[in-house]
């Protein structure tokens, strides 16, 4: 079990104290196998209580941990410090606005995930005496990749479109929209395409689903 | 319910113009969009051709000789080199643009890619041989 | 503001990708032979002209000059605003503009022939 230390330099803002962010250097002593998540963990715990961050299930799972680490977004769960320099830049997710140190303000992502309206929206009303809806195994597969999202925020701090253009809706609402107007039991496409229609470019979506599947989520099976 | 903090949160520009030459990915993404200047600029060269076509032996001669100069040979090299470019990107994204989903399964993107860098090949290949590059 | 996604405007786009992607690099390479010094025998004058004279011919040419400009437009205006020029609906009217003037060039061009 060997110790590597690692010098973190992390973007601190204080609302309430500070006229913008800057950075702050830490130096921490990691275990081999540790992520940023551990480190940052070690400097709250040992060096810098008033550090702030969000994170929650430590297995990449929940998609609180979203940050930018060394210009990528990543999870800091599942950012492995075997695999990064000496000196690690830390900086809270781009794109979003910062509450206090790494924290940000998703409230934009949030409304956006809700106005594609996720939820099924059947085709036609059906009384309960006429049973559950059935989906075969190739319907429920067409629609699987899509409903593994975690809501992370990474492809909004990737995606240099919403970086320029706050009002487009983002890749994880059109990945969300398309989960439900691909599922074999919806038929509110129509209804969703409206809020799709002012924030739709195709080319960018090819581009930015590709993107995103390639560089942010190696755990995709298809 | 907690007492409100004082909240100000803080949005860090992105730089509107100079935004792509923060990360190589954005770098090769502005590459493959600027390849449409290229393909346009040597659609617009073949607009021009016709016309001399129609203008009549003289004036399409002196257009054949007006490509082999230096800035002729010198675009054209160029403007392959972004419509290759183009081809590649374009075809390694039409599997995550058509995911075609066969049973309960989808093909795996190289099938779909590979199907139209063949296509691709065998028609650049007829093109050449028709026109009479070989 | 918005830019734009009708199918409409898009259609046009994803098939001229799609064209120029197969046809115009064997098109350069026909051409860059000419400027090479080894004129491809379908350039000869008298060839070229019987050949663009059939009217499938013409039709396919006008096709691909539309189809590659449309899809240069579309991309050079999200470019455009990718660059920071905001004005939108003048860089659109531009760039289409620019395609379908092309189109019909091609379209008079050939018919002259």
């Amino acid at each position: 079990m060997s110790e590597r230390t690692f010098e973190l330099e992390v973007l601190r803002y204080n609302p309430e104290t500070d006229r913008e962010p800057h950075f702050q250097l830490y130096s921490v002593s990691c275990e081999e196998e540790w992520v940023v998540l551990d480190a940052l963990n070690r400097i709250k715990e040992t060096l810098d209580p008033t550090l702030n961050y969000r994170w929650s299930c430590h297995m990449a799972v929940c998609g609180s941990c979203g940050m930018m680490i060394n210009g990528e977004p990543k999870l800091a769960c599942k950012a492995f410090l075997r695999e990064l320099p000496d000196r690690i830049r830390v900086e809270p997710l781009a794109h979003f606005p910062i509450e206090r140190d790494l924290v940000t303000v998703i409230d934009d992502f949030i409304g956006k995930l809700k106005r594609v309206k996720p939820y099924l929206i059947p085709k036609a009303e059906k009384a309960l005496t006429e049973g559950e809806y059935l989906q075969t195994p190739a319907q429920l597969k067409k629609i699987k990749q899509y409903t593994l999202c975690i809501n992370c925020m990474l492809c909004y701090a990737a995606c240099p479109e919403y970086g320029l253009i706050p009002k487009f809706i983002g890749p994880a609402a059109i990945a969300l929209a398309h989960r439900y107007n691909q599922d074999s039991r919806d038929g509110g496409r129509a209804e969703r395409q409206q809020e799709m229609a002012a924030a739709l470019q195709q080319v960018k979506i090819a581009s930015t689903v590709d993107w995103y599947q390639e560089h942010l989520m190696p755990w995709l099976r298809k | 319910m907690a007492q409100e903090i004082g909240r100000r949160p803080y949005l860090r520009e992105v730089p509107k113009v100079r935004w792509f030459f923060d990360h190589p990915r954005y770098l090769r993404y502005m590459a493959r969009e600027l390849t449409c200047l290229f393909i346009g600029a040597y659609t617009l060269l073949l607009v021009v051709g016709f016309a001399r076509l129609a203008e009549g032996r003289a004036a399409y001669e002196a257009f054949l000789a007006a490509l082999k100069s230096p800035l002729g040979v010198a675009f054209h090299v160029v403007a392959l080199g972004f419509a290759i470019y183009h081809s590649v990107t374009w075809f390694n994204l039409t599997p995550k643009a058509l995911p075609v989903q066969v049973g309960e399964d989808f093909l795996p993107d190289w099938v779909i890619s590979g199907a139209h860098y063949a296509a691709w090949l065998v028609l650049s290949a007829g093109m050449l041989y028709f026109a009479g590059a070989f | 503001m918005t830019i734009s996604n009708k199918p409409i405007v898009w259609g046009p786009f994803a098939a001229g990708g799609t064209v120029t992607a197969f046809v115009t690099p064997a098109l350069i390479g026909i051409t860059l032979l000419a400027a090479l010094g080894h004129v491809p025998d379908l350039l000869d004058y008298e060839r070229l002209h019987a050949f663009a004279g059939h009217w499938l011919v013409r039709l396919a040419i006008v096709a691909i000059v539309f189809l590659s400009l449309w899809s240069t437009a579309h991309r050079l205006r999200i470019t455009c605003y990718d660059f920071g020029v905001r004005a939108d609906t003048l860089v659109a009217t531009v760039v289409y503009a620019v395609a379908v003037a092309g189109t019909i060039a091609s379209i008079v061009f050939l018919a002259r022939l």
